[in-house]
């Protein structure tokens, strides 16, 4: 049989996860990301893997600490409010530098919010989230096929630089279901010496801990991660562009919002319109390189997001607001329309063209 | 034709649509039609959903009290009691995914294997990741049966992989059908495709699916 399935993304982050070499997942259902946690229930045992539903997204999140101090692969699932729950976890995962993968199928807010799709944590997923100076690697897909393909990126990111990973998906990505060709098995074989796996008596023990009393030692700490943190930055952002040769208007979108502006932009241009779409896959760290590059050509931004408008802020930041940047958006679980969209282009173009 | 028409299978299989797409037909032959919505696992991609199409055709929609509110509340409507019990009415009943959903329908069972005038039918994709093999879709099959206390009583191919799926697509899975059918001695009564893939596919029981809700 042909090696392509029909997935929901929630499904394909899953196996793909498996065939990453996870095998333990730590979760709590919620909707959207239930079918997640559903098929690790189902696949786990199979394959003498670990599916455990804790009590709690807290609970969830420790496991996944701990699993992560054995240098395991080791991954979590939910959406927005209980994302909301694992920040602490997060935290200290991210203060012990170990690696995890947490998944984030986001739907609105704030609060208990609603079930329908949103992009709302763009915020609590790039700028750190929980408490203290630290960073997730953040992916964004904007396919069922990316889901599949970016979990497993995740999982090389964050055992290549010893720090947690997220992927950012959103209730329209997660349920909606696509051909898929599923990721090849990992070979990823990453020294992990850190890794506490018994000593038998041949080494000096390992310490996973995210506590520096000394306010010295905590500084060096976090002086030493950052100095991590540019390497990544200079050396793993991933965007795609879209019809930006000779575009004089720059579409920036991520995710499903992606999807629906690039409908947006193909309008345009029959319209004669020259837009072009700036695609951020890693949205930390934020591809500000190619933003900075059109912003010596083009003559302005519009952010397409579905937020009250929280991307914009790296937009005008990696552009240094040398053009106007506007925003087009629907917030609650509502999605923008390629019409409203291409409105937006429309407004912005105003009489220039 | 049996009056009450059951589809069940693996989560996302196509039963929905299939149910809707079927329900339709049967509205041409027989006068009083009802379709039953007894999902209460997934908030999303209901029977709902096509609301209009179904009222404009005459048949009657049975859904939950709140189908596509964004309300996550499963529950039943009575009146679902009232389907199995009169037995002067045809019935599409539409069950949620896997052995979860089948759960719900063991409270009718007793009714409807009294009456015993009806079709289960198992809606296989052996595209979908969890059903790949005949061996994989019998398990669930067996799942089904043991959730909801009723027999299957035949096997529907409703293999594809959306909007990309070719005739070749759906012809490399009638062997797998036919190991299904032979380790569930139940017959494969018909291969669901959309008007395009009919076209280029040689098979018997051929049921076109025209009914094709599009989101994008």
């Amino acid at each position: 049989m042909s090696e392509k399935v029909l997935m929901k993304g929630n499904e394909a982050i899953a196996e793909a996860a498996i065939r990453a070499g996870c095998r333990h997942y730590f979760g709590y259902p919620i909707t959207p990301q239930t079918e997640l946690a559903a098929y690790m229930a189902k696949r786990m045992p199979k394959i003498g893997g670990v599916f455990l539903q804790a009590e709690s997204e807290v609970a969830a999140i420790n496991m996944v600490y701990g699993v992560a101090g054995t240098g395991l692969r080791v991954m979590t699932s939910s959406s927005s409010p209980g994302v909301s729950l694992k920040q602490e976890g997060i935290s200290y995962i991210a203060g012990a530098d170990l690696p995890a993968l947490i998944v984030n199928v986001q739907r609105g807010g704030p609060g208990l919010g609603g079930i329908q799709p949103s992009q709302s944590d763009y915020f609590q997923a790039t700028k750190g989230g929980g408490h203290g100076d630290y960073h997730l690697i953040v992916l964004a897909p904007s396919s069922v096929q990316e889901m599949a393909d970016m979990t497993v990126l995740a999982f090389d990111l964050a055992d290549k630089y010893r720090m947690p990973a997220m992927l950012l998906a959103d209730g329209t990505m997660g349920q909606m279901m696509e051909p898929v060709v599923l990721p090849e098995p990992s070979t990823s074989t990453v020294e992990k010496p850190w890794a506490i796996t018994g000593t038998k008596m041949q080494r000096e023990h390992n310490c996973i801990n995210s506590l520096y009393l000394q306010s010295g030692d905590l500084e060096r700490t976090n002086f030493e991660r950052f100095e991590k943190y540019k390497v990544i930055e200079e050396n793993e952002a991933l965007y795609e562009e879209f019809m930006m040769d000779d575009a004089e208007y720059c579409v920036v979108a991520f995710g499903i919002a992606a999807r629906v502006s690039k409908n947006a932009v193909v309008a345009a241009r029959e319209k004669g319109l020259k837009v072009g779409m700036i695609r951020p896959i890693t949205l930390w760290p934020f591809p500000k390189k190619p933003l900075a590059a059109a912003a010596d050509k083009v003559k302005g931004f519009v952010s397409v997001e579905l937020s009250m408008g929280q991307m914009i802020e790296d937009v005008k930041l990696a552009t240094e607001c040398k053009k106007p940047v506007v925003l087009c958006n629907r917030a609650g679980g509502m999605i923008p329309s390629p019409e409203e969209v291409l409105a937006s282009i429309e407004k912005m173009a105003g009489g220039n063209n | 034709m049996k009056r009450l028409s059951l589809f069940a299978g693996h989560y996302g299989s196509g039963k929905t649509n299939i149910a809707i797409n079927y329900a339709l037909d049967l509205k041409k032959s027989v006068n009083e039609v009802y379709i039953a919505d007894m999902d209460i696992v997934n908030p999303y991609f209901r029977t709902k959903d096509s609301e209009k199409e179904l009222n404009e055709a005459g048949v009657k929609l049975i859904s939950l009290k709140y189908a596509n509110t964004n309300v996550d509340l499963p529950s039943l409507p009575q009146e679902i009691y009232g389907l199995v019990q009169r037995r002067d009415c045809h019935a599409v009943m539409d069950i949620g995914g896997d052995d979860r959903g089948a759960y719900a329908l063991g409270r009718y069972a007793p009714y409807i294997l009294e009456e015993n005038n009806y079709d289960m039918f198992f809606v296989a994709n052996f595209f979908r990741p969890l059903t790949r093999t005949a061996e994989e879709a019998y398990e669930v099959m067996r799942e089904i049966e043991n959730a909801c206390g009723i027999p299957f009583t035949g096997i529907i191919n409703n293999s594809n992989v959306g909007r990309e799926t070719t005739a070749e697509d759906v012809e490399s899975t009638f062997g797998i059908a036919d190991d299904l059918s032979r380790l569930s001695s139940l017959p494969v009564v018909m291969t669901t495709v959309t008007e395009e893939v009919a076209s280029g596919l040689e098979c018997e029981n051929k049921f076109i699916l025209n009914l094709q809700n599009k989101i994008f």
